[in-house]
């Protein structure tokens, strides 16, 4: 398998799809509309950004007491939980209990997590069929075990709730035999007012008064539904994201994809080149902090944003996502620091800094580069420059500095009177 | 008042008359221009491409530069928010204990607006105006209408609306290297709404931005100037 491009290439059979770019463009306009309408309904939007944070916040803060209540909860309503430190784990887990069921096919409505697990390929090598419900998949009629996602868990309660645009997980809910829900740590809330809140913010954060569809299933119930009730929580980079003091806030993330719709990169670029399973700017952040960085792919996702900040001021959590991306990038550097050999880029940084910590190295810099540029103009700008800052001048001229630095002029004028 | 002006590094290599735009305009005023000597880069380029031990040196550098100066300005809206957001951050991510309030620096436009109290600088520029907000100067300072009014203020001055006004312009520093494709495909964008406004001149508190979106209008000989705002408020109609 060769191994995924890093972003810039992978984002060029994108910028080259015509089609994808007009509905990428479409997509972002309508969500962006919706969302806007949705918020500008309530009274004090920035006060419940702000109470949700706070939601997020306290529970991460005691994440383990949070689970182990929801654990208790879960077992007290008749299911089961089950605990996976990494993905491999995690589809390991589901592939054994719906073998046990007796499973030869399953449901299984698009969740990120199961993408981030890897299930579809663990299931199929284990000769169980999954049925990829959805959009336009129909529900498989003889289906005895369902496999889901799941948006956010209560720990007073052992409830888990989805929040849904068309009810794939709904259907789901009625097999017989056995439901087995996958989730991420950070999805747990304390309790039903916990809930509340970030119910209204992920729904307005998506455009919406209320998911359309929203649906609460809790442990077994006798009688009715489905006769076992699995809790997979997969930890997979969670606690060690939760160790870092600025990376912890991506946690906080409720999946309401607000930051995609209306990030500029994003709308030109798609979901593709980021990998799966999350994409956008929470997923420039995800991607590296659940499965590291050193892949040349994934070292280069905190690097695919301008940093232009749009998708910090609608996220419902107040995630200050550019923040952590240049957290991201610095680890990215850090880690590239021990090479026997300094890569191009850090020779140049660390030249530019030696350079710029002394105001005499500077302005013979200054001066130095000014000339140098200068030799490269063609009638009144820059058209090509060499090496790597080629790239720039591929689609865009330079002006050509002139003669005289700032500070040269300043000191050239003298004192005033 | 004595005012300290940070001219940021990029500005003093390429575009020294925005420097001297702020100083004329500042006198013009009845203020009083510092020029601290030992200013060199606020780091930002270091800080946002990971750099980050490199950044701390730049930073400290920074607050060693302009000790003492209570009133600073800088035309330079990114590089404003580098000191006054990043650089207690930068400090600390470097191990920093008990860190010290960066230096207290005003984007031009905040400190005419809000310290100076004057949105009519008494400049007259008689061209169709396009006001781009650049990512730094709206989102992470808030500039808000500020510019807006500054500019409405000047004589003979058109104001052009952009469409999707507050859409980035797709420089973001190493960004544009680093992922030229969708860099040039944000700025195509952005030049196409900037071109069916029709204004002869963009302009921004930015002037990297400015740079970017200048560079390809400029490619496109499409006869549309950038200028920072600072030198259409510097203008008295000469
Ligand atoms: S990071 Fe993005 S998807 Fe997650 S909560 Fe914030 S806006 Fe929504």
């Amino acid at each position: 398998m060769t191994p995924r491009p890093k972003f810039a290439a992978a984002a060029r059979p994108a910028l080259a799809d015509t089609a994808l770019r007009r509905a990428l463009a479409d997509t972002a306009a309508d969500a962006r509309a919706r969302r806007a309408a949705a918020v500008a309904e309530l009274p004090d939007w920035p006060a419940l950004r702000a109470a949700g944070r706070a939601v997020k916040d306290r529970t991460l803060l005691n994440l383990d007491a949070c689970l182990e209540r929801l654990e208790r909860a879960v077992v007290d309503a008749g299911g089961t939980v089950h605990w996976a430190e990494n993905a491999a784990q995690a589809a390991r887990t589901v592939v054994r209990l719906a073998a046990a069921a007796g499973a030869g096919e399953v449901a299984a409505p698009a969740a990120s997590v199961l993408e981030e697990i890897g299930l579809d390929g663990a299931l199929t090598a284990a000769g169980i069929a999954v049925h990829r419900t959805g959009a336009d998949a129909e529900f498989p009629a003889g289906a005895r075990v369902a496999v889901t996602g799941v948006d956010l868990m209560v720990a007073e309660t052992g409830t888990m709730v989805a929040l849904e645009r068309a009810g794939d997980v709904r259907r789901c809910l009625t097999v017989p035999d056995a439901l087995i829900t996958v989730a991420g740590l950070e999805q747990v809330v304390p309790d039903r007012a916990d809930l509340e809140v970030l119910l209204q913010s992920v729904s307005r954060s998506a455009g919406e008064r209320l998911a359309p569809v929203v649906s609460a299933w809790t442990g077994v119930v006798a009688g009715d539904g489905p006769a076992a009730f699995h809790l997979v929580l997969v930890d997979n980079g969670r606690t060690r994201a939760l160790a870092d003091e600025v990376g912890r806030a991506a946690l906080r993330c409720v999946g309401c994809d607000a930051c995609l719709h209306v990030c500029p990169v994003y709308e030109r670029t798609g979901p593709e080149p980021y990998g799966a399973p999350h994409a956008g700017p929470i997923g420039a952040i995800r991607t590296p902090q659940l499965r590291g960085v050193a892949s040349a792919a994934n070292a280069s996702l905190p690097f695919a944003s301008t940093l232009c900040g749009a998708c910090a001021d609608v996220c419902p959590v107040e995630i200050d996502i550019p923040e952590v991306l240049v957290r991201l990038r610095g680890k990215v550097v850090d880690a590239r620091r021990g090479r026997p050999v300094p890569t191009p880029e850090l020779a140049m940084m660390r030249a530019a800094a030696w350079t710029l910590t002394d105001p005499h190295r500077y302005e013979a810099a200054l001066r130095g580069g000014t000339r140098w540029a200068r030799l490269l103009a063609r009638g009144g700008r820059i058209r090509r420059l060499p090496g790597r800052l080629g790239v720039w001048t591929d689609a865009r001229d330079l002006p050509v500095p002139p003669a005289r630095s700032f500070r040269v002029w300043w000191r050239d004028r003298g004192e005033r009177p | 008042m004595r005012v300290a002006l940070f001219v940021a590094c990029f500005n003093d290599a390429l575009f020294p008359g925005t420097g001297r735009a702020v100083v004329r305009l500042l006198e013009r005023l009845g203020h009083e221009v510092a020029f601290p000597s030992a200013q060199t880069c606020c780091g930002q380029m270091h800080w946002t491409t990971g750099y980050h031990a490199e950044a701390a040196g730049l930073a400290r550098g920074f607050a060693a530069a302009f000790a003492g100066h209570d009133a600073i300005v800088t035309p330079s809206a990114s590089c404003a928010a580098t000191v006054r957001r990043d650089h207690a951050r930068i400090l600390r991510a470097a191990g920093e204990r008990d860190v010290p309030p960066a230096p207290p620096v005003h984007e031009l436009t905040e400190f005419l607006v809000d310290v100076l109290g004057v949105t009519d600088v008494g400049a007259s520029f008689p061209h169709r105006v396009a006001y781009h907000p650049t990512c730094h100067s709206a989102r992470a300072l808030g500039a808000g209408d500020r510019p807006l009014r500054l500019l409405r203020a000047v004589r003979g001055l058109e104001l052009a609306e952009i469409p999707a006004a507050d859409e980035c312009c797709g420089f973001g520093g190493t960004f544009a290297l680093k992922n030229a494709d969708v860099s040039v495909a944000l700025v195509a964008d952005k030049v196409r709404h900037i071109r069916s406004a029709a204004p002869d001149v963009v302009c921004a508190v930015d002037n990297s931005c400015l740079a970017h979106i200048g560079g390809a209008l400029s490619r496109q000989r499409s006869g549309v100037r950038v200028l920072h705002l600072a030198e259409i408020l510097a203008g008295d109609g000469a």
